[in-house]
């Protein structure tokens, strides 16, 4: 399977091409977001609806990591 | 400007792959878009590892790679204005108007709170299924399937095909419920055959009915749950833990788009004819946005769809197929219909709006959604109500209201201007 | 004859409970009266919902003026009331042109003899306080006092307070004002001083008064906080608040103690449902781009449309009711109803109550109009 670049906080990864970045973050047990109250959250409808996944995704925030396929050079963010 | 196409059909699951697929052959242009940046839907979700189920293969191709088939994937429906939609997808924002519109938009999970839903580690049944056909590392993690309904097994299936130790399917419904619903299933033989091959599959994994997941612990991520069924309260440990209740239709677009409804127990679903025609003329709904049916039905209705919005003949076996398809779905619901214990879980400082972090506790004083929203921020977060709104819908507590645009969010870019690209830059 | 008629008594009953109708019950109980009031919907849900929420003094008009800075000064003693969210975080007006700019001087002396305390900002100081702004401004003025809060939650707040106090609330709608109180929809009759401050539904009880609904559009955002410090309005804004067009828009943007982003606002007369306009969003946000060009990437929640209540001449009716002894009003307060609504409550029940009021009462006489 193809591997592509990429960095999760800083960190350099290679991971499976396809997957998508939520797929990632928990390959590498990072923690995903905070809740407006502090609480630790992670992904929980893996498909687009509850928003409980959201990372920065080169520089954008707020982007759903479940929705998102990973690409070569990808800097990703969490736990904003 | 506006890209003008014959149909235009949301949703690339069963029922939009159906719908395509006869409108392709009748000679329309077609656009077809979904969220997902692949096609499939839930049902059919593109496995990184594995590919698509090989039915779905088939006609993925074909819609794909027909000339007169525009395929729109990662795209978003933001709002419905004047038989136009306005999309986005992640670098721009165009607008597409259709002779006949074809809604497959499917449905989400129905996601219900109980103490400990918030920990990370805790998912829904399908929201698994779906991480792991991500590439969501399962491999050697202790898993625990909860919930309600047929789903559950092939959530079980695939979390085992991914190297997941899945320690136990816990359904709601009675043993002797579940029973009596596997002694009607020689009336749908199709699925008679898929239920026998999950069980082999699922050959070891502990079936328990009558059981339900009323708690998971842990500090900042999941340890433990405890379960209570038949043999009392258990508590043991796990890794991941995937809750589903069944689907609820997703309506959004079609309620912008002024659609009538009709409900479905607590949660609406598009009202259609048998030729799929919705109450407003030149849009066509099909599969679970009209009523949670499975993808035998959405299939059918799809193709139904397809062949009405570009004026083809529809056959009168089709028609009946569709209808035996629909009676399944009747008895599903019917033998899964969900203990009222369920919708009692929650306890005062469970949280009820995942986005705002709003308690059970300080909804207590209010009968009605905007009240509440006002209030206490409940339903105010980036899932728009999907989550607590059907929650508090199912729960008995107040309907869902306050459907606005956007139907999703969206890039005020995409909202500010008629033509728009995303100009790259950091947001902090 | 089965037939008994319901009758309760107060010092006063106020119609709507909005955050007009929640400050007079909030200063009426405080007062020691016995008070009602009435409302069928949630607490502060009308216009009271749809507003910013932005505590600002508006100096084009100095009887609005005086209003707001009086009211102001009132906001202050609620500061650390958590259900309200108040963030100090200033006013900052913004100079897309030279002539804007030149002209902040008199509106600083305008402010400044009312007590209003401000600043002038010049190009580099602009920047410091906001680097997303767009490039091409000359700078601003700063009224650092200024604040934002959660007008729903402050109706609540107040309200509360009031029933502390011994007030009490009728879910329910008034059907008529007769001599001695109101009627209600389900036959109770209450009976005392009727003050009503039902905003747009105005007409409905006094339609000697005129109100029309001027619609109005926000939008928030997701969480992006640092991304805007003040709210930022233009200084031709008044030009949009205050002209007469069927519609106009104007930049005024506001940062939420969420973190989210509150844009406004759109002005806009002969539309009577509540439905977003998409061509109307459109204007706004293009205005919007054209001082914040950074915000085009952030993501929208939500859009809402609300309808501000405004009197003949813009300024609210606030006083007896001509012809009608028993009957008060507190209305009309257009765009400015979250910042006057303590000031209006104490000018109107001062009068009622035969005190000297704070301010002069005359500009906002419902007389001016039904007499």
């Amino acid at each position: 399977m193809s591997t592509v670049r990429i960095e999760i906080d800083g960190e350099t990864l290679d991971v499976p091409a396809g997957i998508t970045v939520a797929a990632a973050i928990a390959r590498v047990e990072r923690p995903f977001r905070r809740s407006v109250k502090g609480h630790a959250r992670a992904p929980f409808c893996g498909m687009g609806i509850c928003f409980e996944c959201r990372v920065r995704i080169n520089g954008v925030a707020q982007q759903r990591a479940c929705m998102i396929a990973v690409h070569e050079g990808m800097q990703v963010v969490t736990d904003d | 400007m506006t890209e003008h196409y014959d149909v235009v059909i949301v949703g690339a699951g069963p029922a939009g792959l159906a719908a395509a697929e006869a409108a392709l052959a009748h000679g329309a242009r077609v656009a077809w878009l979904d969220a997902q940046a692949t096609a499939g839907g839930q049902v059919w979700r593109r496995d990184v590892e594995h590919g698509w189920p090989p039915r779905a293969q088939r006609v993925i191709e074909y819609v794909t790679q027909h000339a007169n088939a525009t395929w729109m994937p990662q795209t978003q429906v933001v709002t419905a204005e004047a038989s136009e939609l306005l999309l986005q997808n992640e670098s721009r924002a165009w607008r597409i108007s259709y002779d006949a519109l074809v809604l497959a938009t499917g449905a989400r999970e129905l996601l219900l709170p109980f103490p400990g839903w918030t920990l990370p580690g805790v998912t829904g049944a399908g929201g698994l299924q779906a991480l792991a056909k991500q590439g969501w590392p399962l491999a050697g993690r202790r898993v625990v399937i909860a919930g309600s309904g047929p789903l559950l097994l092939a959530v079980a299936a695939t979390a085992k095909r991914h190297g997941a130790h899945v320690l136990g399917i816990y359904e709601q419904a009675s043993a002797a419920t579940v029973h009596n619903f596997a002694q009607k299933l020689w009336r749908w033989p199709g699925k008679a055959l898929q239920a026998v091959s999950l069980r082999a599959r699922l050959a070891g994994i502990p079936y328990r009915c009558g059981s339900i997941v009323t708690r998971a612990l842990g500090d900042s991520t999941l340890q433990l749950i405890e379960v209570d069924g038949p043999r009392g309260v258990e508590r043991f440990e796990c890794d991941q833990l995937a809750v589903g209740y069944g689907l609820v239709p997703n309506v959004e677009l079609a309620h912008a788009l002024g659609c009538a409804m009709k409900y479905e127990g607590a949660h609406p679903c598009i009202e259609v004819d048998a030729m799929q025609c919705t109450s407003v003329p030149h849009i066509y709904a099909a599969g679970e946005v009209c009523g949670i049916g499975g993808h035998d039905c959405a299939w059918l209705e799809g193709r139904i769809a397809g062949l009405a919005a570009t004026n083809a003949s529809i056959g009168a076996s089709l028609l009946r197929k569709q209808h035996h398809a629909r009676t399944f779905a009747a008895a599903l619901r019917e033998y899964f219909a969900l203990d009222p214990y369920i919708h009692d879980l929650s306890e005062p400082d469970t949280l009820i709006c995942r986005c705002e972090d709003v308690p059970l506790r300080a909804l207590e004083d209010y009968d009605d959604a905007r009240n509440a929203k006002l209030a206490t921020r409940c339903g105010m977060g980036a899932c728009q109500g999907r989550v607590c709104g059907t929650a508090l819908a199912e729960l008995g507590r107040f309907p869902r209201s306050g459907l606005r645009p956007p139907l999703f969010p969206t890039r005020l870019a995409t909202l500010g201007e008629l033509h728009s690209s995303c100009s790259q830059g950091s947001i902090p | 004859m089965g037939y008994r008629q319901r009758v309760k008594s107060y010092d006063l009953i106020i119609v709507g409970a909005g955050i007009v109708g929640t400050a007079c019950a909030d200063y009426a109980s405080q007062e020691g009266l016995r008070v009602a009031i009435v409302e069928p919907g949630p607490i502060g849900g009308g216009a009271t919902a749809a507003a910013m929420g932005h505590l600002v003094a508006m100096d084009d008009d100095p009887a609005e003026l005086a209003l707001s800075h009086y009211s102001l000064n009132l906001w202050e003693s609620f500061t650390g009331v958590e259900q309200i969210e108040y963030s100090r975080c200033g006013t900052l007006w913004v100079a897309s042109n030279e002539a804007e700019f030149a002209r902040i001087p008199e509106k600083l002396a305008r402010l400044a003899a009312t007590g209003v305390q401000a600043e002038l900002i010049d190009r580099e100081q602009l920047y410091r306080l906001e680097p997303h702004l767009a490039p091409d401004l000359c700078g601003g003025m700063r009224v650092s006092r200024e604040a934002v809060v959660y007008p729903p939650g402050m109706a609540h707040h107040l309200l509360n307070r009031a029933r502390a106090r011994g007030a009490e609330l009728h879910t329910n709608r008034v059907i008529a004002i007769t001599h001695h109180g109101v009627q209600l929809a389900d036959q109770t009759h209450l009976a005392g001083t009727v003050l009503v401050a039902t905003g747009c539904a105005l007409p409905e009880l006094l339609p000697q008064l005129p109100i029309r609904g001027r619609k109005g559009h926000l939008v928030i955002t997701d969480r992006y906080p640092g991304v805007v410090h003040h709210q930022l309005l233009e200084l031709g804004y008044a030009d949009s608040a205050h002209g007469h067009d069927d519609s106009s828009v104007a930049f005024n943007v506001q940062p939420r103690p969420t973190g989210q982003i509150l844009i406004g606002s759109s002005r806009e007369y002969g539309s009577d449902t509540p439905d977003v306009s998409m061509p109307m969003v459109r204007r706004m946000l293009e205005r919007t781009f054209r001082f914040l060009p950074r915000l085009r990437q952030l993501d929208a929640l939500r859009i809402w449309t609300g309808f501000r209540p405004v009197s003949v001449d813009g300024l609210p009716y606030l006083g007896n009711v001509p012809g009608q002894s028993n009957v008060w009003v507190a209305a009309g307060h257009e765009g400015l109803g979250i910042t006057t609504s303590l000031g209006s409550a104490r000018l109107v029940i001062d009068q009622w109550l035969g005190r000297a009021t704070a301010i002069d009462a005359r500009p906002y006489d419902p007389a001016r109009v039904a007499a």
